[in-house]
This record gives C-alpha cells, structure tokens and sequence, in this order.
C-alpha cells in the first residue's frame, strides 16, 4: 500500500543549507511539536472532537509509564508538550505527571474545557513557570460555544478564565476551533481574550474523529475563509494559528510561522496507550506509525518507523504539484484530504483555489473510523448537534469494497 | 569600522538549551519560550564557543570563520542576543 503522494523511489538527500522549510520536510531529529493526548475520557462529548473522545480506555498508560516516556522526551531534548485529550485533567495523576515534566525540562502547555481549573488549582499555576493553559473555547457566545460543546461549557470556560486571571496567571491561552458558526465572531473572542488577559489560538476546524459526521455542516463556506484570511492577516502574530491555517496561503501571502504539513516531520502526537501518529489530526490505522512500549521507545518510532520515514521524503507528483500556487500551500492538510476521502497529492477540500470543491464533487470514499471512544449514548449536556446529528456513520465491515462504504455523499 | 560587538565576551544565556539538528540546531529559551533554528553548523559552533574566549572575535576565530565574515555573523548574533538566546557577558572582579 502506498499511503502518501508520489515520492522518489530511492530518498534523495537533505539538501545543505536551503530554508528552514525545504530542512523540515526531510525531518528532525526529535520532534519541535508533540502532542500528547492522556486520555480518551472526557466530560464533554463535542460534537467535533477530533479524537472521537469520551470513554477511558482501559489500556491507557500508567502513572509510571508516563513518566518514563517523559524521562525519554528529556534525553531527546523535547522541551515542551502539548497535552490535551480527552479532558486531561481527569486523569488523577494529572497534576502530578505536570509537575515531573516541569522537574525534567519538558514545559507543559495543556489543554482543558476548564471545568478542574478551580481557583486553587488557578494559584497553583500562577505560581509556576513553564506551565501554560489553554483553555477551549468554540463561541464567543453561550449559544454558539454550547450548541457543539454542550450545555453550560461557555461558562465551565469562562469561569476558568476568570479564576486564572483573578490568580494572576498572565497570558492563558484561548483555543478557538473556525467553524461556519464563529467566524463571525473573530472580534469578539478577540475582546474576550483582552478582558482576560490572554492570547486568542484560532484553528482548523478538521474531519477528524467525530469531526467527520459533522464536517460538511460546520466548515467555514469559502467567503468565511476570506474572512478569515484577512482578519489573520490584519492581526499578525498577536493571535495564534498553531500554523494550521497554510492551505490559506494560496491566497497570496503567507501567514506568519512555518507553511507546511508537518506531519511525521515536525509534528507528531502519542495517544493515551503510547500509540504514535503522524499528527493530531490524523488518528486513524493508516497513520499509525508504531507504539511507544515497543523496545526502541518513542525515539525509535520516531527516528525509524517506515511511516515516518516515507512522511519525509518530498513530494514529486499528483494534480497540486502542478498547480502554480504548490509553494505557497503544500497541497494542504493530508488529514483533511484522508478524512474526507480524497487522494493524498491532491487538493486539500478547502483549496481556496476551488479545486477542493470539484474533488469533493467527483468520487470518493470516505475512510471509516479505526476507532473510536465516544460515550455509546449522549448525555443530558451533549451538545444539540449530537443530538441532532444523526449523521454518524453506520460501521461499514472492514472488507466492504464499496467505494461509497460509510460515505455520506448526500 | 568592525561590529563594537566583536570586541565583547558574550555567552550562551543560561536558560538555553542546544539541540543538534541535521541543518544545525535548536535552540529554546526555557525563560521566555522562544525557539529558534540555527540554520548553520558553524554558527552552532560559534554559539558553544563564546563563553569560552574573551571577545567575540576570537570565538570565530575559534570556529573557523574567516575574517571577511566576522560582521555579518555580529549581525546574525545580535539577532539572537533580541531575544535573549545569548547575552553579554559581564567578568566578575578578580
């Protein structure tokens, strides 16, 4: 099976010297962005959750487990770790696997809907260094925010703000993913961020994990990605992208920070059980590069694991190389492209070219779940579009080779 | 006129840390959480060397730039010295 875009057949060589772009897609030796999710237990279930949480999984690493995969991130030098989930501060050993990773030189930026970020908890981060909160937040209002995070989660979020700022804890960060919902939004969830004190994150809104049921009905309409060009653009780097946002950069101008997928190159994300991905975005079987219990550790998995390692060679052909605007966005988000079941060295399915548009039209199949640790019933909360969403895929066997299999082409 | 900043001791600052790399290294600032790619070995080289010598100047020296050099790499440290990857050194009185 070939996962990724046409490649060379034999690896061609690092170029020397080149900009940091052309060094990045060949690798690096540790990975500059890791995430790590801690679990798969949520008290939320949004409806675009992007690692299809909920349920805890039973074979979730241990207290002394995680703590030897960050005595392994330190030997590699990995100086931070973002690590979300799930909602990570469920785990009961949360503040404490925080406080070893501070103790190792590995910074900690978590993730949180904010619901354990009491004002003890607030002081308790006021107090130390290289600890930094992000705290999701999906609408500047309760409507918006509650319609795909669940009842009362604006306020769950707020209210952390609120306990972090009155601690002083200064520059909290506020993770906004886009939707066709919030776009419209963008200078409000700016105000918010000012009262608090904090820096706006704004991200891509990805079929990923549950994210894929609700996809077609939640991604920005290509005027709100305009709009959102521009807003970034006038904004600069006084909010951050997680450079999620370079399919953009077919507009004209890139955005600020690093303009490619980097995915297995610069990027990767270990799951709760210490499975490897190529990134975040991209928890599926086909980008599963190895697990890190296996005798070489993640060092190996990273450095070695033949995913990776076809991840770094560059890409030589399929329909975007051709296109002129190749260099500025890379072909776009390859999550993207596989969850919405369109090829790999093609169009991503928000190409602000259009090019998206027509793929998304023509035939494909989109890839089912490889799993997936949903709650089996909503909950009271649950966000309205789950409720509502009645679009979650039926499973499709694995040897279904209709290629409408799970699709939704409606 | 030679870059005033080849006559002075520099030094790493204390809160960075080096990470090899195959295009040169990394370097993060535990301090102020700035990352930043050394985009050359030689420069790398230049960076481990400073607080070993008493100027800049020799540091390059150290490091094998050649002299035509030296102000453009002054102008390359100076951009790292913004963001506090490495500092002036000040001798403590003997």
């Amino acid at each position: 099976m070939t996962l990724a875009p046409e490649r060379p057949t034999t690896p061609t060589g690092r170029p020397a010297g080149g900009s940091l772009v052309e060094q990045f897609e060949f690798g690096l030796d540790a990975p500059i962005c890791l995430t790590w999710e801690l679990t798969y237990a949520c008290n939320l279930e949004c409806a675009h959750c992007l690692s299809s949480s909920g349920r805890r999984d039973p074979r979730e690493l241990s207290t002394e487990q995680c703590k030897a995969v960050i005595d392994e991130l330190q030997r590699m030098q990995i100086f931070y770790v973002n690590i979300g989930g799930g909602e990570p501060t469920i785990r009961p050993d949360f503040w404490e696997l925080v406080e070893y990773a501070v103790d190792h030189q590995v910074g900690v930026k978590f993730s949180t809907n904010g619901f354990r970020i009491t004002p003890e908890r607030a002081a308790f981060l006021a107090s130390t260094d290289y600890v930094d909160v992000q705290i999701s937040l999906d609408g500047a209002t309760a409507e918006v925010n509650d319609r795909v995070r669940g009842a009362g989660s604006y306020d769950t979020a707020l209210k952390a703000l609120r306990n972090l700022r009155d601690a002083g804890f200064s520059d909290a960060k506020i993770s906004v993913v886009c939707t066709r919902e919030n776009i419209g939004q963008l200078d409000d969830f700016k105000a918010i961020a000012d009262e608090y004190g904090a820096t706006l994150r704004l991200t891509r809104l990805r079929p990923s994990g549950r994210g894929a049921d609700v996809w077609d009905e939640l991604h920005p309409l290509p005027e709100q990605q305009r709009e959102l060009y521009d807003w970034l653009m006038a904004h600069g780097e006084d909010v951050l992208t997680g450079d999620s946002f370079f399919h953009l950069a077919a507009y004209g101008e890139s955005l600020p920070g690093l303009n490619l997928c980097g995915a297995g190159r610069v990027v990767c994300l270990i799951d709760p059980i210490g499975d490897v991905y190529a990134c975040p975005f991209a928890i599926h079987d086909q980008f599963l590069a190895g697990n890190l219990l296996g005798e070489g550790g993640f060092r190996e998995v990273w450095q070695s694991s033949p995913l990776f390692t076809e991840l770094r060679s560059p890409q030589t052909g399929g329909a975007c190389t051709k296109c002129q605007h190749f260099d500025a966005c890379r072909g776009g988000c390859m999550a993207a492209k596989f969850f919405t079941g369109l090829p790999l060295d093609g169009p991503d399915p928000e190409c602000v070219q259009g090019y998206g548009e027509t793929a998304l039209a023509g035939d494909r199949s989109v890839p089912t779940a490889s799993q997936d640790h949903s709650r089996s019933q909503a909950s009271r909360n649950a966000p309205v579009l789950l409720n509502l969403g009645a679009t979650r895929r039926r499973p499709v066997s694995a040897c279904n080779e209709d290629p409408l299999a799970g699709g939704d082409l409606s | 006129m030679p870059d005033r900043m080849l006559e002075e001791p520099w030094t790493l600052s204390p809160s960075v840390a080096l990470r090899p790399e195959p295009f040169g290294a990394l370097a993060y600032h535990f301090g102020n959480r700035k990352l930043t790619f050394l985009k050359r070995p030689e420069l790398v080289e230049v960076v481990r060397l400073l607080e070993q010598h008493p100027r800049l100047g020799s540091a390059l020296d150290a490091a094998g730039i050649p002299p035509e050099q030296h102000d453009a790499y002054a102008a390359a440290l100076r951009a790292l010295a913004e963001t506090d990857m490495i500092r002036p050194r000040h001798e403590e009185a003997a």
